[in-house]
């Protein structure tokens, strides 16, 4: 009997291998997925997009020779105080309760030494930050745990949360392994809940109801601190367009892989959009209203290197916020860490179930024991070298482009690699003039 | 007394005018004409003074007020009192959406109705209504005591924390996780207290009262408790 040879087995794209895991895990356990951290499936980034340097139309500078400036003012629109940043890279909000004090210490350290501003959370503003951080941005968040005006009057900047990139529409969530004496003190809550923070603020609803609130956070703190407003990549036009309506000062525009201390993992992965898609509407709203450059646009979600910070400046950001960027310069997800992360059934740079708390890197976690291994200083300065090689990229690319400063990096500097990307960020396709959707596209 | 014309000197001049006195001071008393519903009225006030209110006001009246008596001879906006840490908030006439909101610590009395989610998220602070509260009322209300002499709208107390309800009316429906408990003598001892605290002694007596609590069923997740969400 003659044999021919047999089908291979083939997976199939639709019910690949980790599908069919998910599927599993869902009937035996009855319950979502539950992780932190942002999204993890490919999307169109900046990595689609490059810059094309100096031509004979062009003049580049010389690059150790001609200054390239890096700061940003931001909330100069109605703030008496404004702050000035050496660098257009901020840290991003992140929970004292998500993280350890000592974490937020040394981000509090890595800022201010880099000359930037790092940001609290849902969860209250702490000692630990306050103390190390020359400039503190305080969110204004939906659970309003731990809010005081006292907070409101020692913070250099405040910002009213209204979404984030991970969650947009979702609010907080920090289960009861991680709610400490402390945690559970400052958020005035039992210890060991699962605590829920809600999505919607309690107080108002809507962008005229936003405006009175603003204002009666200026009438609080007598019109001195910069206010800005936190969206997640949801409908940046509108948003955007209705936070200046609202009266910000700075809009906060955080894309899809943002990353949150603990979602659902469908949340994370199907809700929102890549902050490539939001940058040009925001910027384009901005314009519309004659605000671009009046009113502040930080952007965040997946900023990872200073080619990232330059092609986010480069569409129009005055600034960029780093949140899991921030974290790995502090150490998460370290290799040297794998027996352990092994232990815990994952492995180094996969490691995501931030929300347990057992983290053996130390950081996102409220065990004593673990924290111990986290040294703030250190921390610190290794947040610090990042955001200094961060800007050195930005200004390396700057520079090549003729720019003598960050801001005046332009989308006319940019081509995409692929048609998704040149549609989304408004770039031409590289070796065309072609953008999808204008010059006679689509 | 500092008699201070809103309408004619404005908003910024009044709070920039109450954020100045700190501490000790003499300048005790205070009262604040033609509000004409103007929002943030005395908000962020941090001093021991007594500031009355004479007409009804806007949104955010009292808002994160510290140590001040704040009496407003009107109706009070939305979120009346919101996030106060301290002192004590009066309102003769009803009071709207988001009352004493996030509210932690002092007291807020009510004399006439509150509507719809009177302390919401609060965390410490008292609430006394004299009046009826509208729907969702003292939703994931963590701390502190709310009182009401009248009734309460739908969702009472949904997903409520630790907060200690007491209603002397009906209840149209209580919200997730809210039930009825049973009234003990520190309980009858805390509302008698609350009551002559809010003005209202002569008005109830705290036997009259029914207390609601958390049943604490939903303070960790569990999927039997899906529908509840």
């Amino acid at each position: 009997m003659t044999e021919f040879p047999k089908t291979p087995p083939r997976f199939s794209a639709t019910f690949t291998p980790a599908i069919n895991a998910e599927i599993r895990r869902a009937a035996a356990s009855g319950i979502y997925d539950i992780r932190g951290g942002g999204t993890k499936r490919h999307l169109p980034h900046f990595d689609d997009l490059l810059f094309l340097g100096a031509s004979i139309s062009r003049y580049p500078l010389e690059g150790y020779r001609e200054k390239c400036a890096t700061d940003v003012w931001l909330g100069t629109r109605f703030a008496k105080k404004p702050i000035h940043l050496d660098i257009p890279i901020t840290i991003a909000g992140m929970s004292f309760g998500a993280l350890s004090g000592p974490a937020k210490e040394a981000l509090g350290r890595g800022a201010t030494a880099a000359g930037t501003s790092t940001t609290t959370g849902d969860g209250g503003m702490t000692e630990e930050e306050r103390g190390h951080s020359k400039t503190l941005v305080y969110q204004y968040l939906p659970s309003r745990y731990g809010m005081n005006p006292d907070d409101l009057r020692r913070a250099d900047a405040i910002e009213v949360v209204v979404g984030q990139g991970a969650k947009p529409g979702g609010g907080g969530m920090l289960l009861g392994q991680k709610i400490s004496d402390r945690v559970a003190n400052m958020r005035n809550l039992p210890k060991g809940i699962d605590q829920r923070s809600a999505c919607r603020h309690p107080d108002w609803t809507g962008p005229d109801d936003l405006e009175i609130k603003i204002m009666e956070i200026r009438e609080i703190t007598d019109w001195e601190k910069p206010i800005y407003v936190k969206v997640g990549g949801a409908r940046p036009y509108y948003d955007t367009a209705l936070a200046v309506k609202a009266g910000a000062d700075v809009v906060v525009l955080d894309g899809m892989q943002g990353g949150t201390a603990a979602t659902q993992d469908v949340f994370i992965e199907h809700v929102g959009m890549p902050i490539l898609a939001c940058i040009p509407q925001a910027v384009k709203a901005l314009q519309d209203l004659g605000m671009h450059r009046k009113v502040q646009l930080i952007v965040s979600g997946g900023i990872r290197t200073g080619a990232d910070v330059a092609k986010a400046l480069a569409l129009g950001a005055d600034a960029v916020a780093i949140g899991t960027a921030a974290l790995i310069a502090l150490g998460d997800n370290d290799p040297i860490w794998e027996e352990e992360y092994q232990k815990l059934g994952t492995t180094a740079d996969a490691y995501d179930d931030w929300h347990e708390g057992r983290d053996p890197a130390g950081i996102t976690t409220q065990d004593p024991e673990l924290s111990k291994r986290f040294d703030p200083v250190l921390g610190g300065r290794r947040l610090k070298n990042y955001l200094k090689v961060m800007t050195l990229e930005a200004q390396t690319i700057a520079r090549a482009c003729g720019k003598n400063h960050l801001h005046n990096l332009e989308p006319e500097d940019l081509c995409s690699l692929t048609i998704e990307a040149a549609a989304m960020a408004g770039v031409p396709l590289a070796g065309t003039n072609w953008i999808p959707g204008r010059n006679g596209g689509f | 007394m500092q008699t201070f014309d809103l309408s004619k000197e404005g908003l910024r001049a009044l709070n920039s005018s109450l954020h100045a006195l700190k501490g000790q001071t003499n300048m005790t008393a205070w009262e604040v004409i033609n509000p004409k519903g103007a929002h943030a009225i005395a908000a962020g006030v941090d001093a021991p003074v007594d500031i009355t209110v004479r007409g009804s006001t806007g949104y955010y009246c009292a808002g994160m007020n510290k140590l001040a008596t704040i009496r407003i001879k009107g109706s009070a906006g939305p979120g009346v009192a919101e996030n106060m840490m301290s002192g004590t908030v009066i309102i003769d006439g009803d009071a709207s959406q988001y009352a004493g909101a996030t509210g932690r610590g002092g007291l807020l009395v009510i004399k006439g109705n509150a509507s719809s989610r009177c302390g919401i998220s609060m965390k410490g602070i008292d609430i006394v209504v004299h009046g009826n509260i509208g729907h969702m009322s003292c939703f994931m209300a963590q701390s502190g005591n709310m009182v009401v002499l009248g009734d309460a709208g739908e969702a009472l107390g949904d997903s409520l924390y630790e907060a200690r309800l007491f209603v002397r009316g009906s209840v149209k429906s209580l919200g997730a996780d809210c039930i009825e408990k049973e009234m003990r003598p520190e309980h009858i001892a805390l509302l008698a207290d609350l009551l002559k605290r809010g003005e209202a002694d002569g008005k109830a007596r705290p036997e009259e009262f029914k207390r609601y609590g958390s049943a604490r069923k939903l303070y960790n997740f569990n999927i039997d408790n899906a529908s509840a969400y």
